[in-house]
C-alpha cells in the first residue's frame, strides 16, 4: 500500500504538470480521483498494456470524462504511452484531447466526456461481457455532480435489472460541482438510499484509503446478483493544500508558482 | 403486395441473427411495433430491452459495439434521432462505434399519433453528424438487403423505416449497393427522385407524365449520406430539371442532399416535394399524405408546371 501511496503522488505531480503546461483543464477533480485510479490499474483490475487488445482484459471507463488528466497520467503511468507525451495535453496534434477519445488514446476504452455516457456505456460493456458469458469486469468512474443527468439513472436501473454484478461504478464523492456544491446547485444526497433503491450493492468508503478500497473492491467480487456501486468520499483537489475542497480549482489550472508550491507539497508528503 | 419496412427489419433480423452471433438487438418498449419482438423471441440472450429510456438504449448500444457486438438499436424515429441525439452524437458517431440505428415509425404516415410522433426532421438531424451514413429504403426487398449491407459494414449506419405498408416494387433479383442510387425509369425531360415511400409515387407519375409525352426520369436514392453524386449530377445535366420527393421536412433532407450536390456541380432547377416546415397532425397515412402534398398527383403536376415554365 506504501507503493500506492507513492504512485498516486506521483500521479498528482503528473497532474499539475500537464495542467500547468496546457493551461486549460480540469485540475480539481483529477486530483480527487487520484488513489482511485492508481488503485483500480495498478492493484484491481487485469490489465497489461503489453496486451492492450486483449479480449480478457478488465475495461476502465472514466465517466466523468472531464477528469481526463488524472487518466492520462494513469495510463502513461501502467506503459499505455510516454510519460513525455503528457506535457502536449490539449495542444493541437496531440492525442491527448480535452476530454477522453477512444480511437486516439492507447488504453482509453472509451470516448467520453458529456456526462453521463460513459456510464450508460460501462452498462452496455457489462452487458456483452454477461452475453459473451466471460468473466471479465467493467468499472466506472462518476462523479457525484455527473449523478444529476437522467442517462445515470436509466443506466443504473438497466444494470440491476440485468443483474450486472461485473459492473463497478465508483463515484468520486468530492461534493463540489462548478457552480459550487452538490447540495447548492441541485442535491444528489442521500446517495446509498438512492442506489440501494435502484438495486446496488452500495458500499461506502474513503476515496483516499487503500485498505478501504482493498476490502471494497474484494466485496464487489463476492457479491453475485447485482452491481455494485462504491461512494468514495472525497476532497477535491486532494495532496494540495490550497486547492482542497475549494470549488474556483474546478477547471482553473495552475499558475508557474502554484505549480511550484504544489510540487513541493507533494514531494514533500512523499517522504 | 404491401408490407411495412419495420416488418421487413424485423424479418430480416431474425436471419441475420441465426448468420452472425455478434449481432445484438437493443429496443425500448417498442418491440411489437418496431418488429423486433420477432428476434427477442429466438434469440433472448441477445435482445436487451432498455425500458423508455432512450438515451440509455444508445450508450449501451455503444458499450455492446466496444465489445465485438454488432447492435441494432431500434425505437421509433423521432425518439431515436431527437431524445437520443446528443448520446449518437458522442457515444456512437464520435468514436465511430458499430451501432445501427434503426428507428420506425419515420415520417407523418405514423398517423393517428400525431404531430408529437411524426419524425420529419430526422434525417436533416443525422445527416449532419461525422460517420454516420443513413439509408432509407423503399420497400421489403430494398429494406432487407440495406439492413443486411449495415450489418455488414463497420461504423455507425441510421435506417430508416416506417409504420405503414408500402408496395413492393423490386424484384428479388434487385440489388442495393450501398451509396448508390438506382435509375428506375429512363427519361430526358425531367428527374423525379424519390426516397423511402415515396418512390413508388415517383413512379406513378411518371407514368402518368409518360401519357403526356413528357418522359420523365426516376431515381430511388435509399442511401442519403453518402449521396450518390453521380447519379445526380448525370440527372441533372441531361435533363436540366429535377424534383425530389420525400416524406421528410423539405430542410435538411433529400431535397437539400440533392441541392448541396446540384449547386455545387452543376446548378439546375430543384423543386423540393416534402413537409414545407410545419408540424403534423393526427390523421390516417393517406389523409396526411394528400394534405401536406405527398401525392402523386402533386409530382405530377409539379412536374407539368416545371415543363410548362421552360416551355415559356
Amino acid at each position: 500500500m506504501e507503493t500506492m501511496k507513492i504512485y498516486a503522488n506521483q500521479l498528482r505531480i503528473h497532474i499539475i504538470n500537464m495542467l500547468t503546461e496546457s493551461g486549460s483543464g480540469h485540475p480539481g477533480g483529477s486530483l480527487s480521483a487520484a488513489d482511485l485510479l492508481i488503485y483500480l490499474y495498478f492493484k484491481e483490475m487485469n490489465i497489461d498494456s503489453e496486451d492492450k487488445d486483449n479480449p480478457n482484459r478488465d475495461r476502465f471507463i472514466l465517466s466523468k470524462g472531464h477528469a481526463a488528466p488524472v487518466l492520462y497520467g494513469t495510463l502513461a503511468m501502467k506503459g499505455f504511452f510516454s510519460i513525455n507525451e503528457l506535457k502536449n495535453l490539449r495542444k493541437m496534434g496531440s492525442f491527448l484531447q480535452g476530454h477522453p477519445d477512444m480511437k486516439k488514446v492507447p488504453g482509453v476504452e472509451m470516448s467520453t466526456g458529456s456526462l453521463g455516457q460513459g456510464f450508460s456505456a460501462a452498462v452496455g460493456v457489462g452487458l456483452g461481457f454477461k452475453i459473451d458469458k466471460s468473466v471479465n469486469r467493467v468499472y466506472t468512474l462518476l462523479g457525484d455532480g455527473e449523478l444529476q443527468e437522467g442517462i445515470v439513472w436509466e443506466a443504473a436501473m438497466a444494470a440491476s435489472h440485468y443483474k450486472l454484478d461485473n459492473l463497478v461504478a465508483i463515484i468520486d464523492n468530492n461534493g463540489l460541482q462548478i457552480d459550487g456544491t452538490n447540495d447548492e446547485v441541485m442535491k444528489v444526497n442521500p446517495l446509498k438510499e438512492k442506489w440501494e433503491s435502484f438495486g446496488w450493492n452500495v458500499i461506502e468508503i474513503n476515496g483516499h484509503c487503500f485498505s478501504d478500497m482493498e476490502k471494497a473492491f474484494a466485496a464487489a467480487k463476492q457479491c453475485k446478483g447485482q452491481p455494485t456501486v462504491i461512494i468514495a468520499k472525497t476532497s477535491k483537489g486532494k495532496g494540495i493544500s490550497f486547492m482542497e475542497n475549494q470549488v474556483g480549482w474546478h477547471g482553473v489550472t495552475p499558475s508557474q508558482a502554484e505549480r511550484a508550491r504544489a510540487i513541493e507539497e507533494l514531494e514533500k508528503s512523499n517522504r | 403486395m404491401s408490407i411495412a419496412t419495420r416488418e421487413s427489419y424485423g424479418n430480416i433480423l431474425i436471419e441475420l441473427g441465426e448468420e452472425n452471433k455478434n449481432i445484438v438487438v437493443l429496443d425500448a418498449d417498442l418491440s411489437k411495433s418496431t418488429k423486433t419482438a420477432g428476434f427477442a423471441k429466438k434469440f433472448p440472450e441477445r435482445f436487451i430491452n432498455a425500458g423508455i429510456a432512450e438515451q440509455n438504449l444508445m450508450g449501451m448500444a455503444a458499450g455492446l459495439a466496444t465489445t465485438g457486438k454488432i447492435a441494432f438499436a431500434s425505437t421509433f424515429a423521432v425518439f431515436a434521432t431527437g431524445r437520443a441525439f446528443e448520446v449518437i452524437r458522442n457515444s456512437i458517431c464520435y468514436p465511430n462505434l458499430n451501432v445501427k440505428v434503426a428507428a420506425t415509425h419515420a415520417g407523418i404516415t405514423v398517423g393517428e399519433d400525431g404531430g408529437s410522433h411524426q419524425s420529419i426532421e430526422d434525417i436533416a438531424i443525422m445527416r449532419s453528424l461525422p460517420n454516420m451514413r443513413i439509408i432509407v429504403p423503399a420497400d421489403d426487398i430494398e429494406t432487407k438487403q440495406a439492413v443486411r449491407a449495415a450489418a455488414n459494414m463497420e461504423g455507425p449506419v441510421y435506417i430508416r423505416l416506417g409504420r405503414l405498408g408500402v408496395p413492393t416494387i423490386f424484384g428479388e433479383n434487385h440489388i442495393f449497393t450501398f451509396g448508390k442510387g438506382n435509375l428506375l425509369k429512363e427519361g430526358q425531360d425531367i428527374t423525379i427522385i424519390g426516397t423511402g415511400l415515396m418512390t413508388s409515387k415517383c413512379l406513378e407519375a411518371a407514368e402518368l407524365l409518360e401519357k403526356e409525352g413528357i418522359r420523365a426520369r426516376v431515381i430511388n436514392l435509399s442511401t442519403i449520406k453518402p449521396i450518390d453524386e453521380d447519379i445526380i449530377i448525370q440527372a441533372a445535366k441531361e435533363t436540366n430539371r429535377i424534383i425530389t420527393v420525400e416524406e421528410h421536412s423539405i430542410i435538411g433532407g433529400l431535397g437539400s442532399a440533392v441541392c448541396d450536390v446540384v449547386s455545387a456541380y452543376c446548378p439546375v432547377q430543384v423543386v423540393k416535394i416534402g413537409i414545407n416546415d410545419t408540424f403534423g397532425e393526427s390523421g390516417k397515412p393517406e389523409e396526411l399524405l394528400t394534405k401536406y402534398g405527398l401525392t402523386v398527383d402533386n409530382i405530377y403536376h409539379t412536374a407539368q408546371k416545371m415543363i410548362g415554365n421552360k416551355n415559356k
